[in-house]
């Protein structure tokens, strides 16, 4: 337990911390809440440089420039394509850094003590759970980084039995905690324990396809609230308990609108394996057979020509053609020619909450062309035409039938409902979800395949000619 | 036990308090919020540093380092990363 004053002032920090995660979730004070979160740490770190429990700072000064040269690096090179690993490598560094302090926590006891004193069992509890959650969120990002950036298969891997193997690692690794808080003073138990819960966050998330992502990264990150919290049980410091529940609660409400936007449960996306391919072959050619119509870039900038309201559906694959840019002129050029252009924003458009905002906003198209799902759906029949850029199964009519397929019940953008519907694609494939799109064959669509960017370009080139 | 009945009320409380400030953030801000909220669990420093300062022995030494160098780049690069996108978002106004 730390002296009172430097309490107080832990209480201050985290009262900011509150206030600044309050401006965060306002689009004003956004700016503002973020700065004060980092002087709250700010403030933590010095208050805490001045214990008196600390008798050397080589080591501190030493871990604070490595780790503050490498986060700097990171976000000033990152791309915002590669937001969501970025954000996924700090959630496990983070998490793992919880992990580390509560094991070097133990060892401290252990040593200073000789043994002579049991730890108190909150210490014991604490410790055991700030090293299985520091440990799954540790690994799990990890593996999540490795889906996100390639380096992992980005497909669902999953094989029989799979789910018994994460209850038996869960397993052991409590069984672990436990053994531990009879006899505290073996210190391996603890290692041990990180060990069966890396497997575990390993396994959790390499079940997981690409596609889900977006939930991942918000469970993970609010896990890493979570292992904070539990370091700051086991060193008995309410700054560490406060900011780290916040965290917690803060990646609970996303992953609970990730989920919502996709019409699952939790559980489903975790242990439910959808991101299997089906074989959906067969249904797939009678769907499409003789009713799929396409198109060139002058024939759809024949069509652009003149219409009044246009909305773009842009989706991940916009991000990974690096297409964001070709559609800002595209947009641009519209407009000078008198169209009114907006962008219809599913929740789960990108690879992490609020991805594809980011990746628009850095392609400098304005804020206010961005219309939420429920927003856009309301005057889906006004528009004249809607592009579909990348995006696939957020626009599938078929998961408004409520059975049958992965999709069912998922809220779309109801592009079908425009007057001519363009789907930029490469081919006729399915998206993550496996499921064939019936919008690909209907009366009011034209496929235009291409490369995303390239056909942005040959489409603006063919409008500029007209 | 009686810091353990302390310390998980005001787990708990900040919990609610969570939930209560964070309700209805719009879809703009969710990747920030994300990156900000992500930087705040990187609070875990304050307990590293002790860790590694207090050179209890050889091994809590090597882990105190780890730990501070991860929680480091945790919160400076999750605050930063948070501004340069915000201020994306700014410039257009």
């Amino acid at each position: 337990m730390s002296p009172v004053p430097v309490q107080i002032v832990y209480l201050i920090c985290a009262v900011l911390f509150i206030l600044g995660l309050k401006r965060l979730s306002r689009p004003r004070t956004a700016v503002a809440g973020n700065q004060m979160g980092a002087a709250a740490m700010l403030l933590a770190v010095v208050v805490t440089l001045l214990d008196r429990r600390i008798i050397s700072y080589e080591i501190i000064i030493a871990g604070l420039i490595t780790g503050a040269a490498a986060g700097i690096l990171l976000a000033v090179k990152i791309k915002m394509t590669a937001m969501p690993q970025l954000v996924g490598l700090f959630n496990g560094l983070g998490g793992g850094a919880s992990a580390l302090v509560a094991g070097a926590a133990l060892l401290e006891l252990v040593s200073l003590q000789g043994g002579s004193r049991s730890p108190g069992p909150t210490f014991i509890v604490a410790t055991s759970f700030s090293g299985i959650v520091g440990a799954v969120t540790f690994w799990g990002s990890a593996v999540a980084f490795g889906k996100l950036q390639g380096l992992v298969t980005g497909k669902a891997v999953q094989f029989s039995g799979q789910n018994a193997v994460k209850l038996i690692l869960l397993m052991i690794s409590l069984a672990l905690g436990v053994w531990l808080f009879f006899s505290p003073m073996s210190g391996s138990l603890y290692w041990a324990m990180l060990l069966f819960s890396s497997l575990l966050g390993v396994f959790l998330v390499i079940a997981i396809g690409g596609a889900d992502m977006p939930v991942v990264i918000a469970l993970l990150n609010s896990y890493s609230g979570l292992a904070a919290a539990a370091t700051g049980f086991v060193l008995s410091n309410n700054l560490l308990i406060i900011s780290g529940s916040l965290v917690g609660a803060a990646g609970l409400i996303l992953t609970n609108i990730m989920c919502k936007a996709m019409n699952r449960s939790l559980r489903n996306v975790l242990f439910g394996g959808v991101g299997r391919a089906l074989s959906v072959k067969a249904e797939e050619e009678e769907m499409y057979a003789g009713k799929v119509k396409s198109a060139t870039a002058e024939e759809i900038a024949m069509m652009l020509d003149g219409a009044g309201r246009v909305v773009v559906v842009p989706g991940y694959g916009m991000a990974v053609a690096q297409a964001q840019h070709a559609v800002r002129d595209l947009m641009n050029l519209l407009e000078a020619r008198g169209s009114v252009v907006e962008f219809a924003i599913h929740p789960v458009a990108g690879r992490m909450p609020g991805h594809m905002n980011v990746l628009l906003a850095e392609a400098d198209i304005p804020y206010e062309k961005l219309r939420e799902m429920d927003e856009i759906n309301t005057t889906m029949e006004q528009v004249d035409v809607a592009i579909v850029l990348g995006a696939n199964d957020v626009v599938n009519p078929l998961a408004r039938s409520r059975s049958g397929t992965p999709l069912a019940g998922m809220p779309i953008i109801d592009v079908d409902k425009a007057r001519t519907v363009i789907v930029l694609k490469r081919s006729l494939g399915a998206g993550f979800s496996g499921v064939p799109n019936p919008l690909f064959a209907a009366d009011n669509t034209l496929m235009y395949y291409g490369d995303g960017k390239k056909a942005i370009l040959d489409l603006i080139a063919a409008l500029k000619e007209i | 036990m009686e810091t353990f009945a302390t310390s998980l009320t005001i787990f708990v409380l900040a919990l609610f308090v969570g939930f209560e400030v964070i309700t209805k953030v719009p879809p703009i801000l969710h990747t920030p919020l994300m990156s900000g909220s992500n930087a705040i669990s990187g609070i875990t420093l304050v307990g590293a540093l002790i860790s590694a300062g207090t050179q209890a022995t050889v091994l809590t030494s090597v882990l105190g380092f780890i730990a501070v160098a991860f929680a480091t780049v945790n919160v400076v690069g999750g605050f930063l990363v948070t501004h340069r996108m915000l201020r994306m978002f700014k410039k257009k106004e």
